[in-house]
Order: structure tokens, then C-alpha cells, then sequence
């Protein structure tokens, strides 16, 4: 795989890195067993610097989705988007009412996007603030 | 100068300056700057025109003497300066002979990879190359001296966008294999991302910030939300900016604490480099109006 850094985005690059390595797992593109391409590699063909790949490696490694290989490289251990696909499917036609009915109230695409996104960020503030730890400011 | 330090943290130190100060005349183009650069990194200097970066460097390099405060890297330095010397009336390869006599480590094949990779021709005089040929040159010569550290002035600068990002690519492949130490200036902060891990930002001859980049951006974030006095979390403010009925705010989170979660009306965006450095340059330019 290939990988590009978007260097008017806010993410940092090697989050970038891990980003690409998960889609492309979601997508197919990569699987278990697959080898990811060598620092060098990325370095030569992407222009990004090696502690950056190393950094977003470690972090694919340390969330469990590669292991490095002593002397051979980096090899995906887990596919993702295990979920059962009974459940997805459920939860895809669930979405897909949803979506419907706030079309039908006059919401455009980018009004769903900002009030699914609200709903994310407040449920993973609720999650932070039940354990005691988050700021939560209006 | 090839004496080992250790940073705080334990890890190796390629570059230090300690209270490091430059006058040419009355006026201070460099004054107090403190600094370590861990070995390996890729260190990007930036600030405005006249801010001191190429006095840094200079006197880091060694080709210029501080007036206060001392300076040092370890092993070998090679210093590639904005004007990308050459000598005219020297072919590419006489360059390369002349860099095989000078230095006392000095790697051809190194050297002539880089000129085969650009497609410098070896037997043409410098003079009549064109100006990316000649800092391709220049580059060639710096890396066949296989430095433990490379100070390049505005690499960059004059080079298409093909090659500055070819030339970006084939260095950053040199950092990888060699474990060199680069600082380099640059003026084209967009261009930094994923390419330089530390930043050293100047103004005025001062030093503003310096550090691991994704860590200075991590604890910097950007609200914008309703028009109001202060930002929705707490922390140090870089930056406010407000109009009628929007406030936009640029906060340094506390250290050691986790991130703040913040809904309601407010929007939170990472922040990029530029924005960090751009409000980080305006800041002072208020602060010398005041």
C-alpha cells in the first residue's frame, strides 16, 4: 500500500499513517497475514520522515492490529470490521430509516453530519466524565 | 565537539545551546537561545524573515563565534548555506574530488548517488548548471561527507515542486539509513508535516518554542463557537480572535491533564503547523507593539 500525508490537515502525520493502515484494513485492501511496507519504503515513496512510520507502526502494534517480525517486517495480525455482519446489516437499515426520516424534516447532508458527530462527541464525553476524569464545559 | 551529552530524558543530544547570543554591531541578531536537539531527529527552524535563523545556524555550524553563551554538536557537522556554493568554473565531478580531499570521512558512492538521482551532469562546470542543479550539487557534496549532522539554510528554496519533494524524499531516506541529525530552515511551513519531527521557532533573535512537533501540536487546540470572553476550556490563550457573534480561540491545554471534552456550541480542530506557528509569530509582533 501506499501511503500520503495531507499536509493542510490538523492530524499529525503519523496518525495519518494509521489511519490509512485501518481504512484499508476496513476496506479489504489489506488482511491478516499481510506484510505492511518497510520504513524504508514508505520513507522513499512518501516523503515522510522514518520516526514518523515508526511511531504510527508502534501504535498500529500496541492496539493490536500488527506485530513486527524480527527481521522480516510488519505483518497485520487482525482484519478489521469483525463485526458480525448480521448485526451490521441491522444496524445499516436502522441507520438508513433514520437517515430517511431526517431528510423528510429538511436536514441536508451536511446537517446529518453535524448532528451525528455532535452525538458522538457527547457520548464520548459522558463516557470520559463517568470515569471521573473529563472536563466537561458547556 | 564530538564529545557524547545525553538529554534529560537519556537520550543522545546532537545539537546544544546554552544561553546562546550574536551581535553584529550594537544589534543582537541571536540573544538567550537554549536548546537541545535529541540525535536523529529532523528539526525544522522556522521564523519570519530577519528572525535569526541563519545566524543559528552559522554559529551552530561553527563558522561564525558567539558573543555569549556556547554552542555545540556532536561529531561532524556539515553546513549547506542558502546560496548553495559551488565553484563555477568546477564540473560536478571536480566538486566531488575536491570534497574527497577536504573531508577526512567522505563517502563517493554517497555522493555520487545523490548527482546520479538528479541527473546532474558530472562534466559540465557548475557555472553553467542551472540553480536546482547547482544546490543538487552542493547537497551531493554535504552528504558525501557523511555528517552526523546536516545544517541546511533554506534547502528548498529555488527548487519546483517536483524536486523539492523528490529532494525531501531522498533525504529523509539518507536520515533513515545514516541516522544523521538534520536542522533545516524553511520559510514553507505547509510543507513540514511528516517531513520534520522537532521544531525550533524563532523571533527576533529569540527562541519561542522548540520541541517534539507532534507534541506541541497535540497540547494546542482551536475553539470556535459563540462570540464570548473566554474559551470553553481552560488553558493558556495564543490566540483570540472574535467578530459580531463568533469567537475563535487558540488554547495551550494544561500539561498532565487529560483533553477537555467540549460540546455544545463549540467546535474543536486540531491544529496544523501553520496555524501554530503563524499565531505563535503574531502573538509576538503584538507583544513588541505593546
Amino acid at each position: 500500500m501506499e501511503f500520503r500525508i495531507d499536509r493542510s490537515s490538523g492530524l499529525p502525520a503519523y496518525l495519518q499513517l494509521v489511519r490509512q493502515v485501518r481504512e484499508a484494513l476496513r476496506l479489504g485492501w489489506l488482511g491478516p497475514g499481510d506484510r505492511l511496507p518497510t520504513v524504508r519504503d514508505v520513507v522513499a515513496r512518501s516523503g515522510v520522515n522514518a520516526n514518523t512510520v515508526l511511531k504510527a507502526y508502534r501504535e498500529l502494534e500496541l492496539s493490536g492490529l500488527v506485530e513486527a517480525r524480527q527481521g522480516s517486517g510488519t505483518f497485520v495480525k487482525a482484519g478489521l470490521g469483525s463485526t458480525d455482519p448480521e448485526v451490521m446489516a441491522a444496524l445499516r437499515t436502522r441507520l438508513a430509516v433514520w437517515v430517511r426520516e431526517a431528510r423528510e424534516a429538511g436536514l441536508d447532508s451536511e446537517d446529518i453530519d453535524a448532528l451525528v458527530r455532535s452525538v458522538l462527541t457527547a457520548d464520548e464525553g459522558g463516557n470520559q466524565t463517568t470515569s471521573g476524569e473529563g472536563v466537561a464545559v458547556l | 565537539m564530538s564529545t557524547a551529552v545525553e538529554t534529560t530524558d537519556g537520550a543522545a543530544v546532537a545539537v546544544r545551546a546554552q544561553g546562546l547570543g550574536k551581535r553584529y554591531r550594537a544589534k543582537w541578531a541571536l540573544r538567550e537561545c537554549t536548546f537541545e536537539l535529541p540525535a536523529g531527529r529532523v528539526a525544522a527552524l522556522v521564523g519570519a524573515n530577519g528572525a535569526g535563523k541563519t545566524t543559528l545556524m552559522t554559529v551552530l555550524a561553527g563558522l561564525l563565534d558567539a558573543d555569549e553563551g556556547s554552542a555545540g554538536a556532536a561529531g561532524r557537522v556539515a553546513f549547506v548555506s542558502q546560496e548553495k556554493p559551488v565553484y563555477r568554473t568546477f564540473s560536478a565531478a571536480d566538486m566531488l574530488r575536491f570534497g574527497a580531499r577536504l573531508n577526512l570521512v567522505w563517502d563517493e558512492a554517497r555522493a555520487r548517488r545523490w548527482l546520479a538521482r538528479f541527473e546532474i551532469p558530472l562534466d559540465r562546470p557548475c557555472g553553467k548548471l542551472s540553480g536546482g542543479q547547482q544546490a543538487q550539487v552542493a547537497f551531493a557534496l554535504a552528504i558525501g561527507s557523511r555528517p552526523d549532522v546536516l545544517m541546511l539554510d533554506e534547502p528548498l528554496a529555488n527548487l519546483d515542486p517536483l524536486a523539492r519533494r523528490e529532494v525531501t524524499a531522498e533525504l529523509l531516506s539518507e536520515v533513515d539509513e545514516t541516522g544523521m541529525t538534520v536542522l533545516l530552515s524553511t520559510h514553507v511551513v505547509a510543507e513540514l508535516s511528516g517531513v520534520a519531527d522537532h521544531l525550533l521557532l524563532l523571533a527576533h533573535g529569540r527562541l519561542l518554542t522548540g520541541g517534539d512537533l507532534d507534541e506541541l501540536l497535540g497540547r494546542h487546540v482551536s475553539y470556535t463557537g459563540p462570540r464570548s470572553e473566554a474559551p470553553p476550556a481552560l488553558g493558556g490563550i495564543v490566540e483570540a480572535r472574535h467578530t459580531d457573534n463568533q469567537s475563535t480561540f487558540l488554547v495551550e491545554l494544561p500539561e498532565g491533564q487529560p483533553r477537555p471534552v467540549v460540546a455544545g456550541p463549540w467546535v474543536e480542530r486540531p491544529l496544523t503547523l501553520e496555524d501554530y506557528v503563524l499565531a505563535q509569530l503574531e502573538a509576538t509582533r503584538k507583544g513588541a507593539r505593546a
